[in-house]
């Protein structure tokens, strides 16, 4: 799931000077899981936004922002609200607001929130990132856990001596990644995989923009 | 004499390192480099340590070499990708600076650019692979060098690493990358140390155990809080407090470490930590 976090307010407002109309839309996916583009959050935001002088000419959740053709359709349905809009302010990831941008070309789209990770969802409210899409995945040689992602400097031949109380260097509160692998390599018995020497990286697996066609 | 010789004959190493300042006023430096000429077998430059910008280590080793210290070019994995890492290091070879000391390197965020893009392209152990490739007259994507430098290459390692396992696992990796020699984080448990030394025979790599100058009983307590593999005994902490002349007393714990440390260590490597000043009085000092 992409992990967001609403801009705060006075940021929005900033890209919004000179619109007085304005079109809110949230997605029914992550933006959703995360409380920052649901249905709650843009009755929120239309308050926040109402507050500051600015009038509210509709509100909408796209299933998901992200899926282009299903953005175009919702626009084709909604073209009077938006057309009556001076700016839309999307509670989305960055790729739905880049989608719905896509599928209004007349009006003007503004980003609500920051897309910060892919995340896993541990429980209600708590995300955490544990993978970031590298294009190489090599979990199977450090017992499933992602040394790339898990550990600040991304190492992949082991700890980097600036643990303190099996502590990560640069966050005392977070875990050093090359000891939670080192343990549960022991654990199962599997130290050895450890000892064998990894090769760097291939970066050119992570050129952007990436496409996939099927 | 090279270090590479030193390190081939039977001689206690004695190694310290410079750090280069922040900004292009070089004298300091040079003025706490030159009594050491002929005095240390290398001194170690540091690379952008602690993350806070400053001249470059390659710099640094240059000015020492030309003053006839043997340098000891650190390099780290945190600001430069393949590419650049390599084109310093065949740099590093025209300007006939032949030892390296390959690091992880302390991440931004410590520093003083923390919104700096961390690199760690390579890791230390890549790193040292790279280097040894270099030397037989390939770069890491297997074209050929016109012309190949030679270098003696150390890396470093944590002898009381809370975990001391992956600690020597990846020890072992770096002495299969390359290593020649290595460099220890500061060393104030002797005991400690010596069972450390008991693991780390199997790699039959020389050690050259790290000695902190002990400035204050403030900076060993913040070591012991902050610094990884760092504990500063109460008693050491006890001692350097109650002194009324902290550069003598600092100069004497030092002197002591080393000679203990002096059957069970390859050598020294001594790091000031801004009192450079002092390193000519506790040469004098220590029985070597």
């Amino acid at each position: 799931m992409i992990i967001t976090r609403q801009k705060l307010i006075k940021e929005i407002l900033s890209s919004l000077t000179g619109s007085k109309n304005i079109f809110l839309v949230g997605c029914a996916q992550c933006a959703t899981l995360c409380k920052t583009g649901g249905e709650e959050e843009l009755i929120k935001m239309e308050k926040e936004l109402g507050a500051e002088g600015k009038t509210i000419t509709g509100k909408s959740i796209i299933d998901p922002a992200c899926h282009l053709i299903k953005v175009k359709q919702f626009f084709q349905k909604n073209k009077k609200g938006v057309l009556k809009s001076d700016a839309i302010v999307a509670m989305t990831c960055g790729d739905g607001v880049q989608s719905i941008a896509d599928g209004t070309k007349d009006t003007s789209v503004k980003p609500a929130l920051d897309s910060l990770f892919l995340g896993e969802i541990q429980r209600g409210g708590h995300f955490v990132q544990k993978c970031i899409l590298c294009g190489e995945c090599i979990i199977d040689k450090t017992g499933g856990i992602c040394p790339v992602t898990i550990c600040t400097k991304g190492l992949l031949n082991g700890p980097c001596g600036g643990s303190k109380n099996e502590k990560c260097e640069v966050d005392r509160e977070r875990d050093c990644g090359w000891i939670l692998i080192y343990k549960r390599l022991k654990d199962r018995g599997e130290l050895d995989k450890m000892k064998n020497i990894s090769d760097p990286q291939d970066y050119s697996k992570q050129i952007k923009p990436q496409k996939v066609v099927l | 004499m090279s270090l590479k010789r030193v390190l081939e004959s039977k001689k206690f190493i004695v190694t310290t390192e410079a750090g280069p300042p922040k900004g292009t006023d070089i004298s300091k430096m040079i003025e706490e480099a030159r009594p050491l000429v002929g005095r240390v077998d290398a001194v170690n430059v540091t690379d952008i340590q602690s993350a806070v910008m400053r001249l470059g280590s390659l710099v640094g080793c240059h000015i020492l070499k030309d003053i006839g210290i043997e340098p000891i070019f650190q390099l780290t994995c945190r600001d430069r990708n393949r590419l650049a890492l390599q084109s310093d290091l065949l740099s590093a070879g025209v300007l006939g600076i032949e030892n390296i000391l390959i690091l992880t390197g302390d991440h931004p965020l410590s520093g003083d650019h923390p919104q700096a893009k961390p690199v760690f392209d390579l890791d230390s152990v890549q790193l040292l692979q790279v280097v040894k490739k270099l030397t037989s007259g390939k770069d890491m994507a297997d074209n050929q060098l016109d012309g190949k430098p030679n270098f003696c290459t150390g890396a470093v390692v944590n002898p009381s690493a809370d975990q001391i396992e992956p600690e020597l696992i990846k020890m072992e990796k770096k002495v299969k990358a390359g290593a020649e020699f290595f460099q220890t984080q500061a060393v104030y448990d002797i005991a400690k140390f010596e069972e450390f030394m008991k693991k780390a025979r199997p790699f039959k790599v020389p050690i050259i155990a790290g000695v902190i100058l002990l400035k204050s009983a403030k900076m060993a307590q913040y070591m012991n809080e902050n610094v990884a593999g760092i504990s500063v005994p109460d008693k050491l902490i006890r001692e350097i407090d109650g002194a009324k002349d902290k550069h003598k007393k600092s100069i004497e714990i030092a002197a002591r470490l080393i000679k203990e440390l002096k059957p069970i260590a390859r050598g020294v490597h001594i790091m000031p930590i801004g009192w450079e000043r002092l390193i000519p009085e506790l040469l004098d000092t220590m029985e070597v």
